[in-house]
C-alpha cells in the first residue's frame, strides 16, 4: 500500500501513460553518456576511495569499504600456527558452493580430481540463486559470438581483457547447452525455440530466461548434479587464509567451521577461490542486491598471497533496488522488468532516459533525475526513487505477461500490499556487482601458482561494467574452465613439486607491511559475516569469538 | 517508535513495528549464521514457523519477507532432515514410474493438503504431487516451479514424502527430455564446432579501441 503521500504521483504517471507508449527516447550519443556517468556514476566520487597502501595493487585507488579489508590484519596469528600434518588433503580445494564452485566442482570431478568443496553457508546460498533476468548466449541466427564480444566490449569500456571475452561468448553457446541437458527449464516456444529478449546494451535478443528464477533454476539443477555425483562438500566453512608453500605456490586453506571455531589445515594440489561478490560491503552506504555471505573474502585472503586484483575501482550499482517497502530496500528488480516494456518515470509523470541503456548509465540517470533535478518521488522515510511503471507491462505485453513471466516479483511486493499488475514500483540503485577481481587468464588462474579464481571474484571479463546475463554466463564459463584446468595440475599432467613445506610465511610478511604503515591491530579481515545488530550488540559475542576459545 | 513484542523461541522481545522477521531477530541480538541466506526470498535458508494469539492455526513465511506481528511465537527451522535419490540423471526415462521409483513414498499420499497449506511460496504442493502420482511430469513440473526447496511441506507431511526432491526431479526430467531440444542450438554448435566464428574474433581481438569504438557506436540493434 503506498501512502497518500506518494498516490499523487501515481496520478501524474497513469496520466503520461498514454503519451508514453508512444514516446520515443534515443540511445544517448557516447559523449552525452560519458558526461552523465562522471557527473553521476557513484564510481567517480572522489572522497568515496583510497589507494590501497599493501600489497599487489599499492597505490591504486579502490573503494574505502574494500581498502579497509585489504589493510588488515588476518583473525589468526600466522606465528601461533604451526601446520604439521594437514587434517585434509584432496586434489582440488574449491571456495565457494554458487554456481561457480559447483560448476568448476562438477568439471574437477569428472577429471578425475578428488575434490572437496567448502561453503561458509549452504551450497547453493549465493548470487547465483538470486539472479533473475537470464543468461546471455549468441545461439540465434540473426546473432553470433562476434556481435556477443563487441556488446560485451563496449559494455565493459571497452577495458575487458580480449582473450577473457573470447572465452565467455565462444563458450556460451555449449553452455546453454550443458544446461538443456541438465534439464533446465528455459523458456521456450513449443518447437524448443528459446524465448529470448534485449538485456541493457544487447544487440540482440540473446537473454535466455526461466520466469524470473533463472538463477534459481540453474543453481538447482547443478546443485542436484553435486548430491548425485557426490561430491565431498562441507558448508558453514569458510577459508580465512591461503596456504602457501616455498616456492610461493598456492597449496590449500585455512578453513573454519563456522558454528564451533574449529580451523582445519586443507592441503590441495589445486584452490579454486569462487567466493562470489561483494554486496554485504555497503559501498558508500548503498543497500544491496547480494546474499548474505557477499564479503569478499576470497580477495582478501588472495591478496595477502600476493595476487593481483583489477578494476577494483569499478562496482556495478543495479539501476532498480527497491526503494520501497523499507523492509526489502535494496532487493533487486531484475532488468527483464523493462526488457518486457516496463518505463523509468519520476515523480512528475516523465521519462528521463532510454530504459535499455547499460546498466551503469541508466543508474546514473536515476541519481541524476533525484539528486539534481529533485524529480524523485519522496518515501515516509525521506528517501528517494523513481517509478517503475509495471502496469504497462501487462498492456504492451498482454495481461497475465507479470504472473507468468514475474512471478517472484510479484510476490515479493503483493507480501506488502502492492499489486505491481496495477501499481508502479519505486526504485532506486542498489549494489549489485563487483565489475573487478582477481586477474584470470581463459583457463582461470591466477598469477599465483595452483591459485584459480571463477566467479564474481574473478576480475578483467567485464571490464570496467557487467551487462546483463554475462554474469550467469561467466560463473559456468570460467567455473567449468578452472575445475579442468585445476584437475590437469592436480592429476600430475603439469609438474608439480614435492614436499615442499608449507604454511603462513606469506602473512607474516603481510603482517610486517602493515605494521611498518602503522595500521591498527584490531583492524581485521575477512569479514565473513556482516553484522546487522544494533548497539550494543553489534561488534559483540559473534561467531568469531568461538575462533579465540 | 511504535514496539510490538514477539516471543523467540517462547523468550519474549520487544521489537520496532514493521521489521521483517530476519530484521527482528538482529534487533534482538541474533547474528544469524544459519537461517539466513540470499535476504531477498530466494533461497529457502530461513523458513520460519509460527502462531498467533487470535488462532489456533501454524503459519510460516520466509524469515526475510514476512513482517513481524504483535504476539507472534516463532522458531526458524533453518534445516530439517530429508534423503535425496541419488542418480544417474542421463539414464532416467521421463516417466511416472522414474518418479515412484525413486521415491515410492508419493503413493503414501493421503491428500491432507498440509504442505499446500504451509508452503511459503503458496505453491499448491499437493496438487503437484498428485501429477507426480498421475505421471504428468509437466504438470508436476509446472506447478512446482516457483519451489525455493526451504523444506517446509516436508515437515508437515504425514506419508513422510520430501515433496521439494520430487519436484525437483520432474522439473528436470521435464527440461531435458519432454521439452523439446532448441534447433537452433544445436545449429550454432556445428558452427561452433567447424570455428565459423574463429576468424571474425579474432579480428575484433586484434582491434584496438578507436576502431572497436567505431563499430560498436553503429552497429545494429535487433528490434
Amino acid at each position: 500500500m503506498y501512502p497518500q503521500s506518494m498516490q499523487e504521483s501515481i496520478k501524474k504517471l497513469n496520466e503520461t501513460r498514454n503519451f508514453r507508449m508512444t514516446q520515443k527516447i534515443p540511445l544517448l550519443t557516447p559523449e552525452a553518456k560519458q558526461d552523465l556517468l562522471k557527473r553521476f556514476h557513484p564510481d567517480y566520487i572522489e572522497q568515496a576511495m583510497r589507494e590501497i597502501k599493501v600489497g599487489p595493487n599499492k597505490g591504486e585507488r579502490t573503494p574505502h569499504e574494500f581498502a579497509d579489508l585489504f589493510e588488515a590484519y588476518s583473525l589468526i596469528d600466522p606465528q601461533k600456527i604451526e601446520i604439521k600434518k594437514p587434517d585434509i588433503e584432496t586434489d582440488v580445494l574449491i571456495i565457494g558452493g554458487g554456481g561457480a564452485g559447483c560448476a568448476a566442482a562438477l568439471e574437477a570431478q569428472a577429471a578425475g580430481a578428488k575434490v572437496l568443496l567448502v561453503t561458509k553457508l549452504r551450497i547453493a546460498d549465493a548470487n547465483t540463486t538470486m539472479a533473475q533476468g537470464g543468461i546471455q548466449a549468441a545461439d540465434k541466427p540473426n546473432d553470433s559470438p562476434a556481435i556477443h564480444y563487441l556488446d560485451v566490449m563496449g559494455g565493459g569500456g571497452y577495458k575487458n581483457v580480449p582473450d577473457l571475452v573470447r572465452a565467455l561468448v565462444m563458450d556460451a553457446p555449449e553452455i546453454i547447452a550443458w544446461l538443456e541437458e541438465l534439464g533446465v527449464m528455459f523458456d521456450k516456444s513449443p518447437d524448443g525455440t528459446m524465448q529470448t529478449i534485449h538485456g541493457g546494451g544487447t544487440s540482440r535478443k540473446r537473454m535466455h530466461a526461466c520466469r524470473d528464477y533463472t538463477g534459481l533454476e540453474i543453481m538447482r539443477c547443478i546443485k542436484d548434479e553435486i548430491i548425485n555425483r557426490q561430491v565431498k562438500i562441507m558448508e558453514f566453512t569458510s577459508a580465512i587464509e591461503l596456504l602457501t608453500d616455498e616456492d610461493g605456490r598456492c597449496a590449500g586453506a585455512l578453513l573454519l567451521n563456522m558454528e564451533n571455531g574449529q580451523l582445519l589445515v586443507a592441503q590441495a594440489k589445486a584452490t579454486i577461490i569462487a567466493t562470489g561478490g561483494a554486496g554485504r560491503l555497503h559501498v558508500q552506504g548503498f543497500p544491496t542486491s547480494n546474499h548474505y555471505g557477499a564479503t569478499a573474502d576470497g580477495l582478501v585472503i588472495a591478496y595477502r598471497a600476493g595476487a593481483k586484483l583489477v578494476f577494483m575501482d569499478t562496482i556495478q550499482y543495479h539501476p532498480t533496488g527497491v526503494a520501497f517497502p523499507t523492509q526489502i530496500v535494496g532487493q533487486l528488480i531484475t532488468e527483464k522488468t523493462r526488457s518486457i516494456g516496463a518505463q523509468l518515470v519520476n515523480a512528475e509523470g516523465e521519462r528521463f532516459i532510454y530504459e535499455l541503456e547499460t546498466r551503469d548509465t541508466v543508474a546514473s540517470a536515476i541519481i541524476r533525475e533525484c539528486k539534481e533535478r529533485k524529480k524523485g518521488v519522496t518515501t515516509p522515510t525521506g528517501d528517494s526513487g523513481v517509478w517503475l511503471d509495471t502496469p504497462l507491462i501487462e498492456i504492451v505485453s498482454g495481461p497475465g505477461t507479470i504472473l507468468k513471466q514475474l512471478p517472484a516479483m510479484y510476490r515479493q511486493f503483493i507480501n506488502f500490499g502492492i499489486d505491481m499488475t496495477k501499481e508502479p514500483i519505486l526504485t532506486y540503485p542498489t549494489q549489485h556487482y563487483q565489475n573487478g577481481g582477481i586477474l584470470i587468464n581463459d583457463k582461470g588462474e591466477s598469477n599465483i601458482p595452483g591459485l584459480y579464481v571463477a566467479g564474481e571474484a574473478a576480475g578483467g571479463i567485464h571490464g570496467r561494467n557487467r551487462l546483463m546475463g554475462n554474469s550467469l554466463l561467466d560463473i559456468l564459463v570460467f567455473g567449468r574452465r578452472a575445475g579442468r584446468a585445476s584437475a590437469q595440475v592436480a592429476l600430475g599432467l603439469f609438474p608439480n613439486k614435492k614436499n615442499s613445506k608449507i604454511g603462513l610465511t606469506h602473512i607474516i610478511k603481510y603482517h610486517q607491511e602493515l605494521e611498518a604503515i602503522g595500521i591498527p591491530k584490531e583492524r581485521k579481515s575477512p569479514k565473513l559475516l556482516p553484522d546487522y545488530r544494533p548497539a550494543p550488540f553489534k561488534g559483540h559475542f559473534t561467531f568469531l569469538d568461538r575462533l579465540n576459545m | 517508535m511504535e514496539y510490538v513484542t514477539i516471543y523467540v523461541m517462547g523468550k519474549e522481545y520487544q521489537v520496532p513495528k514493521g521489521l521483517t522477521i530476519m530484521k527482528a531477530l538482529e534487533e534482538t541480538g541474533y547474528q544469524f549464521v544459519r537461517g539466513a541466506g540470499c535476504r531477498g526470498g530466494f533461497c529457502g535458508a530461513c523458513g520460519t514457523v509460527f502462531r498467533t494469539r487470535d488462532s489456533y492455526k501454524t503459519k510460516v513465511g520466509l524469515a526475510c519477507q514476512t513482517v513481524i506481528e504483535d504476539g507472534m511465537y516463532l522458531t526458524q527451522l533453518p534445516f530439517y532432515p530429508a534423503n535425496k535419490a541419488l542418480y544417474d540423471f542421463k539414464k532416467l526415462a521421463p516417466t511416472g514410474e522414474t518418479l515412484v521409483a525413486l521415491y515410492p513414498e508419493v503413493m503414501r499420499c493421503i491428500a491432507c493438503n498440509s504442505c499446500t497449506k504451509i508452503c511459503p511460496q503458496d505453491i499448491k504442493v499437493m496438487d503437484y504431487v498428485n501429477a507426480a502420482i498421475r505421471g504428468d511430469i509437466a504438470k508436476c513440473a509446472d506447478l512446482s516451479f516457483n519451489c525455493v526447496m526451504c523444506g517446509l511441506c516436508a515437515t508437515r507431511c504425514p506419508a513422510e514424502i520430501v515433496q521439494y526432491y520430487v519436484g525437483l526431479l520432474a522439473r528436470r526430467l521435464y527440461g531435458a527430455y519432454i521439452a523439446k531440444p532448441a534447433p537452433h542450438l544445436k545449429t550454432r554448435q556445428k558452427e561452433m564446432a567447424e570455428k565459423k566464428f574463429d576468424d571474425e574474433i579474432a579480428k575484433l581481438m586484434a582491434m584496438d579501441t578507436k576502431a572497436l569504438k567505431e563499430l560498436y557506436d553503429k552497429r545494429d540493434i535487433e528490434k
